[in-house]
């Protein structure tokens, strides 16, 4: 492993002012705000545009097909874009993603079908896609196991020397969780390639970030571990991606663990059953909808020329067409069998479960019997 | 990733019979199935230099190295949890959990991903690990050092359990559940860590998922499983001069469980006991009597009897002798039978 790796000060306190590389007004910020990092390049920036828009496009589809009764339930990540699609953009295809019940734009990003993303929420099975293939654990519901998870995959590769790095997703509320903290402390004694992405949206449902934690920042948790921890602006996509991609690298080459916070807000309800009247006002909705993250993004491309009409369109229609093909698939129902329930649960056959098995396909039997006498 | 064997070591050479303790033939188990596939990779609370605080794991770092046995920071949750991305990733974790009630923190983990990620992935994502826990009681430990945690485990879908109760079974089935493609709760009754045998290794018993019949009787059937075995026999012995004639069955396998061998017995017999030192209310016992009686009911001479330890906590050192489960204690649970009708 390289031993010019980059070791940032673990004993100093991350900024308490965001780390922000655009401003609300589109400006580029540069000097100690920027904490020294760079705004990405404008075709980077362009494609991190089209990835939020993309994933906002299906976001609002999905809440909208949950209100139809399409899905169980949806947990929205509207107003996180910037959070989510500048993580998730900074790993590569061979890294491995750990995400939450949350992060289902993320998983779009990622290249995951929306039928699969959402054959959970539609109450198909607990999971729809393949998690090798695209290289995404299943969406965890238990707050911040995934965490260790993604801790012990990348302990695995770094032991095969394998230079993968695991990134995963929590919220605020999941650092109040033992796991979060087991985790924090296993990545960083073990050095593993790990990035922590706390998507501070600042409610876990109901409850305010005041009543999860006393610190300054959810940042500071990483010098207690000694590793470095950001505290980012998460409605800026150009920091977030910024600062995940140089945790990304310090990660790949042997640095160990970062843990990133990315400020931001829940613009939607935790899901379709929740009722955020009732703990928060609506006028803090409004001050965070005019901090949007996408909106943000194209002032700065379109003062610097780099969105044309043109392109604006083509990206529009992309997320167009990904919202029909959530609609279309979404309409279809799927084709579920019963008798799967017994299929996956071991990998050693069990005559206490094939007798079982054998019972329910016998009630189905019986039932078709009955409808097709019936008729 | 790689499936061949290391150049580490051969298995342990057979070799002539060789007394050898419970704990000797899991530390030979480990041994060996850590130089058969290099994926195998152990860590805990204490497993490095100390070997263990039972020494199951000695030497073995001395042999392999730190990348292959290491000593983790002290949490359960994050032992399993990381066990979990390990096995994902295609390694084939061996964790430790010390004790019993030290698990408890990795509940979460064990119950809601353990036992649920191959079913969730519809069989895309196994998870082969053996989480290693020493159970039970009878060594005069402090509290939290001698539960008996086998029902949370066993009522739980998706989680194989295994206890053995003697040195060439600890062998064997280590090393079946460490092969195996499902998770496995290995459970090893620390009052017989010390239990010596003549073996020969590497030893093969019956497969893990099957119960063992370790002594023929033709009229009561006890179902006994790792530290209630040795009660059983002993049982089994007193009730000889009694002209009582008792067959004992070694669950070995807790989750599945061996019907057809239980089964088998028990019609034999048409009596049955299940023994273990768990408290009885909500039991491993509740379940193993219940399906007993289900599919043996009309060959059945009498109720199935549970002979447990008291619905009590724990108790402390110097009480827990009137707390588990005697040979005198299941005699005395058997004479309660109406053996005229018999």
């Amino acid at each position: 492993m390289s031993l010019s790796v980059e070791r940032p000060d673990t004993r100093t306190l991350p900024s308490q002012k965001p780390i922000r590389l655009l401003d609300n007004a589109g400006h580029a910020v540069h000097g100690s705000a920027a904490g020294g990092f760079e705004l990405p390049d404008p075709a980077t920036l362009l494609d991190l545009y089209r990835r939020m828009v993309v994933a906002r496009r299906f976001d609002v589809q999905v809440t909208a097909l949950t209100r139809q009764g399409r899905l169980a339930t949806y947990p929205s990540a509207l107003g996180q874009e910037a959070c989510e699609i500048g993580a998730i953009s900074a790993l590569e295809a061979r890294d491995w993603f750990f995400p939450t019940y949350r992060d289902s734009v993320a998983l779009l990003t990622r290249g995951i079908a929306p039928g699969d993303i959402l054959a959970s929420f539609r109450g198909d099975w607990h999971n729809g896609y393949d998690q090798h293939a695209h290289r995404t654990a299943s969406q965890a519901t238990p707050l911040a196991t995934q965490a260790l998870h993604a801790v012990g995959l990348g302990h695995a590769a770094r032991l095969r020397s394998d230079p993968i790095v695991a990134l995963t997703m929590l919220g605020d509320g999941a650092t109040s969780e033992g796991d979060a903290h087991e985790a924090f402390n296993f990545a960083a004694v073990w050095q593993t390639p790990t990035v922590f992405v706390v998507q501070n949206n600042q409610f876990a449902i109901s409850v305010p970030l005041s009543r999860q934690t006393r610190a300054a920042t959810l940042a500071d948790k990483a010098v207690g571990y000694g590793m470095p921890g950001y505290h980012v602006d998460g409605n800026d996509v150009a920091a977030m991606y910024a600062v995940t991609q140089a945790a990304v690298e310090r990660a790949r080459s042997g640095g160990g663990p970062t843990l990133i916070e990315g400020l931001t807000y829940r613009i939607e309800a935790h899901t379709n059953s929740d009722d955020p009247t009732r703990y928060r006002a609506a006028r803090d909705v409004e001050h965070w909808k005019c901090r949007d993250p996408i909106e943000r993004l194209e002032r700065y491309l379109v003062s610097e020329g780099a969105l044309s009409e043109q392109v604006r369109t083509e990206i529009a229609d992309a997320a167009e067409q990904v919202a029909a093909d959530t609609r279309e698939v979404m309409t279809a129902e799927a084709e579920l069998d019963p008798l799967e329930l017994f299929d996956h649960v071991y990998a050693r056959p069990r005559a206490a479960l094939r007798e079982q098995r054998d019972r329910l396909e016998a009630e189905l039997a019986e039932t078709a019997a009955a409808a097709g006498g019936a008729r | 990733m790689t499936t061949t064997a290391t150049d580490a070591r051969p298995e342990s050479a057979a070799s002539a019979p060789t007394a050898l303790t419970m704990a000797g033939a899991l530390n030979a188990a480990l041994r060996d199935a850590m130089a058969a596939d290099d994926r195998v990779v152990v860590y805990g609370e204490d497993v490095g230099p100390l070997g263990g605080v039972f020494r199951v794991t000695d030497g073995l770092q001395a042999t392999f190295g730190e990348d292959r046995i290491w000593d983790s920071p002290l949490a359960e949750s994050g032992i399993v949890g990381t066990a979990i991305g390990m096995a994902m990733y295609g390694m084939r974790p061996v964790v430790e959990m010390q004790f019993d009630a030290f698990s408890y923190p990795a509940f979460e983990q064990m119950v809601s991903h353990v036992a649920k990620m191959r079913n969730r992935t519809k069989g895309r994502m196994p998870l082969p690990m053996v989480v290693r826990i020493p159970c039970a009681g009878a060594i005069g430990g402090v509290e939290h050092h001698s539960d008996s945690s086998e029902a949370y485990w066993t009522s739980t879908p998706g989680l194989t359990v295994v206890m053995p109760s003697n040195p060439a079974d600890a062998y064997s089935m280590l090393r079946e559940a460490i092969e195996s493609d499902d998770p496995v709760v290995f459970m090893e009754p620390k009052s017989r860590y010390w239990a010596k045998e003549s073996l020969e290794l590497p030893v093969r018993t019956e497969p893990m998922d099957r119960a063992a019949v370790v002594r023929e009787g033709s009229d009561v059937t006890l179902l006994a499983y790792g530290p209630t075995v040795r009660t059983a026999l002993e049982a089994a012995d007193a009730a000889t001069a009694e002209g009582l004639s008792i067959e004992v069955v070694d669950l070995r396998s807790l989750s599945p469980f061996d019907d057809e061998t239980v089964s088998a017995s028990v019609r034999k017999t048409s009596r049955a006991a299940v023994i273990h030192e768990a408290a009885q209310f909500g039991g491993y016992g509740a379940e193993v009597a219940a399906r007993v009686t289900e599919r043996n009911f009309h060959h059945l001479a009498a109720p199935v009897l549970r002979v447990t330890g008291f619905d009590i906590p724990y108790p402390s050192p110097k009480l827990e002798e009137y707390h588990l489960p005697t040979a005198d204690r299941v005699l005395a649970a058997l004479a309660t039978w109406e053996w005229d009708l018999a």
